[in-house]
């Protein structure tokens, strides 16, 4: 669920890798979700242009991969910021002030859920529970899980870089 | 040189996201610093997470907690001495003497917090791989048998008798059969799957192997949340190092039987947490529900007969094979046999993981383990069984917790997850994102839920801003029977639960404003 490793390089490497990683992947049962994981854990997002390499590969069509992607929440296809920010919305997190903390965040980052700020650092996502519920409200950044956290304690995270 | 010490510090999500590494790191450089011989150990969680980090030493063969502790608090525990126990204001006492878990029955979290997760010796040296190698002189049908003795019932939430589907899978034609573990714990509340496979995977991985040899099963998969990176790189290490030992692969623990396991990580859907949806997601497609008939036990991963169990189900099966069935039917109640996990979370003072004998009361749990809630106010609502279960209200508090009671009231045990709300709770908001939750994650197969969840955000706004407030509260209750009596699966059929227990108990909050 990390930031890309190899966002950058051209649309001829880009490619490349997607056919390499597609071909990875294409003899394994239900090869397809790992496939598009590999290619988000690697550029970030899974870009509409893997969509046919991708579909070539597994001899499916472009509307099934396409309909794989945007079934599930954590597949994007846009790049994300340098860093993702999750905020849980679940009941437990509610419970201990999730909804203020949604409000905090989206003011002081001037962006809404799916989005990401202007300067590309932060995109903020939503997220149904990250198993944390015992120290709500929790927040993922990239991978790593924070607990308790006030609006305060987001905004020192977020200063972090 | 000192003697060698050892110090424990939980590498769980929860207790990271309080702090654990940065602890660990104090440790390692104070230690250092006083020339003091620490061996630092990454254990599980034990679950008392209102005191993450709780940090352990091992003095005298006891091991001492102390906690929450602090990156700043670690000189100071340097100076009480805590490497022999000393006091010190954090200081907790003998671990295993600590009430809220001195009261709790831990089978299937026996060692959940006590050992390294990713040791197998420390796995086997507290009764680890006992189970399975139990297995390996039994028939098929002997094993099924003990399952079924057991009255171990499914802790996903359906509570279905474990044995009977595994005894359909056996029956099952099939050359190929799959065991497919669902770990996609999505009801908020719940963590207790994640801290199985983060602090004990190994227990798991035991468990689904005697699944697999059970029925003839050679493959298995555990379908896991990509919400938990954690507990994907605890498991893929743990499954590695199983593959090793001989414990996975072509040749069983010697029994001549294979099993392989792989783990397969989710996307972020809630509805694969229903089995079929999950099934689908698996094979690579959308996690669109399937039709029942047929059921999985019959024709499932790929077609072929499937068991489809949840961790914390799996995780007890090593157990009773141990001990025997006796030893498990033994705890809990009624038909509710065995121990439940609870798991307090929410605006909860002591939260954590509660594995206990089934019977004990809501109130119980809230009050003597909970300790109320976490802002010392009144509690008003308790949502039991995830954001599919109702709200349960302080006067039905007395309800015994076993499936049969819960169902009595409308109410779920589900994965056992309790979600504590104080009495700054807006009920009417919670009802409105019951409907929100359910129009985001339906699957869009089946009619009632997709539209209906949408629908019912909409009744919902137009109810609080005044709107035809009768007439709207009506059409509410008449949705909700729509879609519990019309929807293909849970997510549908149960949304509406949280919704008509606020229209029941919190009719003062479901109103215009």
């Amino acid at each position: 669920m990390s930031g890309a490793k190899n966002a950058n390089g051209g649309a001829d490497a880009r490619e490349a890798l997607v056919l390499r990683i597609a071909r990875r992947h294409v003899a394994r049962p239900g090869g397809l979700l790992p496939a598009l994981h590999a290619i988000q854990d690697e550029l970030g997002y899974v870009p509409a242009e893997a969509v046919p390499s991708v579909a070539e590969v597994f001899n499916i069509s472009r509307a099934e991969v396409h309909g794989v992607i945007s079934f599930y929440h954590l597949f994007r296809t846009t790049p994300p910021g340098r860093r993702t920010l999750y905020l849980c919305r679940s009941e437990a997190c509610q419970a201990m002030g999730a909804r203020a903390l949604e409000r905090h965040a989206a003011e002081r980052l001037g962006i809404g859920f799916h989005e990401t700020t202007p300067d590309g650092r932060i995109s903020l996502e939503p997220i149904f529970c990250l198993g944390n519920c015992a120290c709500s409200p929790a927040v993922m950044i990239d991978d790593f899980v924070y607990g308790r956290v006030t609006p305060q304690r987001l905004d020192a995270l977020l200063e972090e870089d | 040189m000192a003697a060698e010490h050892r110090v424990f510090v939980p590498r769980d999500t929860t207790a990271r996201s309080m702090g654990a590494d940065g602890v660990a790191a104090a440790i390692a450089a104070e230690a250092d610093r006083r020339e003091e011989s620490v061996t630092l150990v990454r254990n599980g969680s034990r679950g008392l997470y209102w005191l993450e980090p709780m940090i352990e030493v091992e003095a005298g063969g006891v091991r001492h907690a102390y906690g929450p502790v602090q990156t700043s608090d670690v000189p100071a525990l340097f100076n009480a001495d805590f490497l022999a126990a000393g006091r010190h204001a954090l200081g907790l006492g003998p671990t295993e003497e600590i009430p809220w878990l001195a009261r709790q029955s831990r089978l299937t979290f026996a060692r959940v917090g006590v050992t390294d997760p990713l040791s197998l010796d420390e796995y086997r040296a507290h009764g680890g791989y006992q189970g399975l190698a139990r297995v390996v002189e039994l028939s098929r049908d002997e094993i099924v048998s003990i399952v079924t003795e057991s009255g171990l019932r499914g802790r996903g939430g359906a509570a279905f008798p474990t044995g009977v589907k595994w005894r359909t899978v056996l029956n099952a034609e099939g050359t190929q059969k799959y065991v497919a573990c669902n770990a996609d714990e999505g009801d908020s509340g719940t963590f207790a799957d994640r801290m199985v496979m983060e602090s004990d995977p190994f227990v798991l991985i035991e468990g689904m192997t005697i699944a697999g040899l059970a029925v003839g099963a050679t493959q298995g998969y555990v379908y896991l949340r990509a919400e938990y990176p954690l507990a994907i790189r605890i498991m893929n290490e743990a499954i590695g190092i199983a593959e090793t030992a001989g414990l996975l692969g072509g040749n069983v623990m010697g029994s001549g039987q294979a099993f392989n396991l792989e783990v397969r990580e989710a996307a972020g859907a809630y509805i694969c947490g229903e089995e079929t949806s999950m099934l689908e997601s698996l094979e690579g497609k959308r996690g669109v529900i399937r039709f029942r008939p047929p059921l999985p036990a019959v024709k499932g991963l790929f077609g072929a007969p499937t068991i489809v169990n949840n961790v914390i189900t799996l995780a007890s099966v090593p157990i009773i094979l141990a001990e025997g069935a006796d030893y498990y039917r033994d705890y809990g109640t009624g038909r509710s046999r065995g121990t439940l996990t609870v798991q307090l979370a929410g605006n909860v003072k002591r939260g954590g993981l509660v594995e206990i004998g089934f019977g004990r009361t809501l109130r119980e749990l809230l009050e003597d383990f909970g300790g109320g809630t976490a802002t010392g106010r009144p509690i008003r609502a308790v949502q039991a069984g995830g954001p599919l279960g109702a709200y349960i209200h302080p006067s039905q508090f007395d309800t015994p917790l076993d499936y049969e009671a819960f169902e009595g009231i409308g109410g779920m045990i589900g994965h056992g997850g309790l979600v504590v709300f104080d009495d700054t709770v807006d009920m009417g908001e919670q009802a409105r994102f019951a409907m929100e939750f359910c129009a985001i994650e339906s699957c869009g197969k089946c009619t009632p839920c997709r539209i209906g969840a949408v629908r019912g955000v909409e009744v919902i706004g137009r109810i609080l801003s005044g709107d035809d407030e009768s007439g709207n509260l009506l059409l509410l209750r008449d949705l909700c029977d729509t879609m519990i009596a019309g929807s293909l699966c849970a997510l549908g059929g149960m949304a509406p639960f949280p919704v008509i227990s606020v229209l029941d108990h919190y009719p003062e909050d479901l109103r215009a404003r």
